[in-house]
């Protein structure tokens, strides 16, 4: 874990006075299926790209709030990565992408009958959205009715 | 900021019925934002999954991640402990 006491005095100070966002208290959704029947979706906040889409723009005041679907059968090793923040070590993924998206972990799970299956499609956002507004009224809408087409029973998110 | 932006996901998705979990390196954040479902993993930011080229440890993290939607009692925020490969 890292904790905010321990961050540069920069991104300590940014860390504390920031007006995080805060959810509803609303009913959890709880699995009702067995985790080996269920199709899961993996939500990176990585800024990974697949081949031929837009990468994610560094220059967006606020931070890039668009998203990108990843294809459930991509080679990640395709993927670029095009997040802007320089207060997270973009080694580990440099050197192995499923540390930001772990797409080839979750297709052995589904192949060791862990989980049903992989989802048709993945999420990609660019996790430095400091001023998250139209990313909350236009993104997120958007990926809960594509995941939720794509009949997906879990999203597992994955931060950097 | 990436667990708020999950997070922000993480809460829109529940309400429409999917159920989530997640990995997080800032797990105060994670509590701020109060997410329903968070593994916290002991690396620092930008190594949520361990190590690179390490397929058991990464297993590992998404199988202990998985698990989380086992649990009724929300919220649930978990410490991940490696017992071998996964």
């Amino acid at each position: 874990m890292v904790r905010i006491a321990d961050m540069d005095l920069k991104l300590r100070l940014f860390m504390r006075g920031y007006p995080w966002r805060r959810l509803d208290e609303t009913a959890p959704a709880h699995r009702v299926k067995d985790l080996a029947a269920c199709r899961v979706a993996l939500v990176s906040s990585a800024g990974l790209v697949a081949p031929g889409q837009e990468p994610y723009d560094s220059k967006i005041k606020g931070g890039d709030w668009s998203w990108r679907s990843i294809p459930g059968d991509i080679d990640v090793r395709s993927l670029t990565e095009h997040h802007r923040s320089d207060s997270w070590d973009h080694k580990g993924i440099e050197a192995d992408r499923n540390m930001g998206m772990p797409l080839d972990r979750l297709r052995e799970l589904a192949a060791a009958g862990v989980i049903g299956d992989v989802a048709p499609r993945h999420i990609s956002v660019m996790g430095s959205v400091t001023a998250p507004g139209r990313f909350i009224r236009k993104t997120v809408p958007e990926i809960v009715e594509a995941l939720t087409a794509d009949g997906v029973d879990i999203a597992l998110m994955v931060p950097v | 900021m990436c667990p708020q932006t999950v997070g922000l996901v993480q809460g829109a998705l529940e309400q429409a019925g999917v159920t989530t979990t997640g990995v997080t390196c800032v797990a105060e954040v994670s509590e701020i934002v109060g997410v329903p479902r968070a593994l916290d993993v002991p690396w620092p930011l930008g190594f949520t999954m361990g190590e690179p080229n390490n397929p058991e440890l990464q297993r590992a993290v998404l199988m202990q991640a998985l698990a989380l939607t086992d649990r009724d009692d929300i919220p649930v925020l978990e410490s991940f402990e490696f017992s071998g490969p996964g």
